[in-house]
């Protein structure tokens, strides 16, 4: 991954223009909805978006995360991973 | 994190190839709601995958509150994707009211136009109704083309009907129907589509049902036009990075291999008719000895699940050979049930574009026929009401002839 694509933990992020994030009842999940599809999110994923605002920064939603799931191994390492991949996927953009 | 422990993509209808589909013939749920609200249009495209009867179907099209039933019924199936289409939609005044309660009921909803009849007003009432996109047909990009494929003066309207698309905020999602009268200006397609700011556009080669069935031999490209258009999108895309999103939908009459037909009979897709017959894809009614559910009179969860005709063709037991012992089945579930019927006069066979096909000479005549100067050079049969009703009276009887329905 270059340069320009690695995430930070001053970054900020928010949902993708046109992309839109909602629990879904008969998925039992979080999803992402946008033009001509929709991505089911597993539930750490979804933990993640929900905590999305455009304000806190990738490193307070780790923080944040780390205390709600304190049983939790490796957890900042995947949700660094789910930011490179929602960031590559365009599903988010840095603001 | 692997993509798949992070989620996965469940309905992409033009980037199927490359995405699995989570449903499954047992748990299946109708993601995507396709709403045909008229078969009125003021456009008369030639390729238009309408059914080429669609003037039975004018005068009793569903009311606004049924409309609304179905919405909310289908939702309690866990439909979440919207497509609002026809026909022209906008030729209904009610698509307001009918966007805004989508919005209301959480589904991501899509306009799908040709953008006669929208105006400043409306795209605000959609607006603040909620309607999540729009996704604008362009035919092409020269305007005497353009006016001789849909036999109108729309092209200056196209313009200014983009331009108010953007206007609004709304991502700018383009539909170009690739045909033999326009897929020599891709190279101006791509660029009008990249001027106009678009952010998503299909480049949809014409797939021959309906009136694009009946005007096959006038529409269908040479093969070496169709490699040519893929090298032509596959440079632009390498060229214009990722600002804009470039679907190429590949046609299946140039592949060995069918296509997995709406994702699978009864998987992800279900569509309400004008008239309000409950369908697992567009053409479906081409089949015989179905009778489709219609949403005036029958529960729409029953439609889905339990019907018989959305449970005919779900699941892979009703195949016959080759496709049944086929290693490759799971990938097209042999094809599109519509185009065997209408090709081969069963339903039930693997559908002829697949080479393994017994009757696959149907496809390779028919990309010969279309070389034929003689054939090709028939007229072309327009959609409008006037030759549907010559269609309905057996008046264009030798023009479809060849195929086992009407398309
Ligand atoms: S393809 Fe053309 S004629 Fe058919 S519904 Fe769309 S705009 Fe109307
Ligand atoms: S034989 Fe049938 S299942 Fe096998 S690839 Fe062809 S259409 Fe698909």
């Amino acid at each position: 991954m270059s340069a320009d694509n690695q995430i930070q933990a001053s970054d900020v992020y928010s949902l993708a223009h046109h992309h839109r994030f909602q629990w879904e009842e008969a998925q039992n999940s979080y999803v992402i909805l946008f033009p001509e599809g929709m991505v089911k999110l597993h539930g750490g994923a979804g933990e993640i978006l929900k905590r999305l605002d455009g304000k806190k920064s990738v490193g307070e939603i780790v923080a944040e995360l780390k205390a709600a799931f304190p049983d939790a191994e490796n957890i900042e390492k995947d949700i660094m991973g789910m930011f490179e991949l929602a960031v590559s996927k365009a599903w988010l953009r840095k603001v | 994190m692997t993509q798949a422990s992070l989620g996965e993509s469940v309905v992409q209808k033009t980037i199927a190839q490359n995405n699995g589909v989570a449903a499954s013939a047992t748990q299946t749920q109708p993601l995507w709601l396709l709403a045909e609200v008229t078969y009125r249009c003021p456009l008369h495209c030639a390729f238009c995958y309408n059914p080429t009867d669609y003037d039975k179907h004018t005068q009793n099209e569903l009311t606004t509150e049924q409309w609304i039933q179905a919405l909310r019924d289908a939702r309690k199936l866990g439909a979440i994707q919207l497509g609002i289409s026809g026909g022209e939609p906008l030729l209904r005044d009610d698509i307001e009211e009918i966007v805004a309660e989508a919005h209301k009921l959480g589904y991501y909803s899509n306009l799908i136009t040709s953008g006669v009849g929208l105006t400043e007003k409306r795209i605000q009432a959609f607006k603040d109704g909620g309607l999540d996109h729009i996704q604008l047909s362009m035919h092409d990009i020269t305007e005497e083309i353009n006016n001789f494929i849909t036999n109108t003066k729309t092209f200056e309207l196209k313009k200014k009907v983009a331009a108010m698309i953007k206007g609004h905020g709304y991502p700018m999602v383009l539909n170009v129907v690739i045909h033999r009268y326009n897929i020599g200006h891709m190279k101006e397609i791509l660029e009008m589509a990249d001027a106009l700011g678009a952010e998503y556009i299909e480049l949809a080669n014409t797939q021959y049902y309906g009136w694009s069935l009946v005007n096959r031999s006038q529409l269908m490209p040479t093969k070496e036009q169709v490699d040519e258009a893929e090298r032509i999108t596959n440079e632009f895309r390498e060229r214009s990075g990722s600002k804009m999103k470039i679907f190429f939908v590949v046609p299946d009459y140039f592949s060995d291999r069918p296509k997995k037909c709406m994702n699978g009979w009864g998987e992800v897709f279900m569509i309400v008719t004008a008239n309000g017959d409950v369908l697992p894809c567009h053409s479906a009614r081409v089949l015989p000895n179905m009778q489709f559910p219609n949403v005036k009179d029958a529960d729409l969860g029953w439609s889905w699940k339990d019907s018989p005709a959305f449970n005919k063709y779900r699941g892979d037991s009703w195949m016959k050979e080759p496709c049944r012992s086929c290693s490759e089945k799971e990938n097209d579930l042999g094809g599109c049930r519509c185009q065997s019927f209408l090709l081969t006069g069963d339903a039930e066979v693997a559908d002829p574009v697949c080479s393994k096909s017994p009757h696959h000479h149907l496809i390779s005549q028919a990309i010969e026929d279309a070389k034929n100067p003689v054939i090709a050079a028939q007229p072309i049969v327009f959609r409008n009401d006037k030759n549907s009703k010559k269609i309905i009276a057996g008046e264009l009887q030798a023009r479809v002839d060849e195929f086992h329905a009407l398309p």
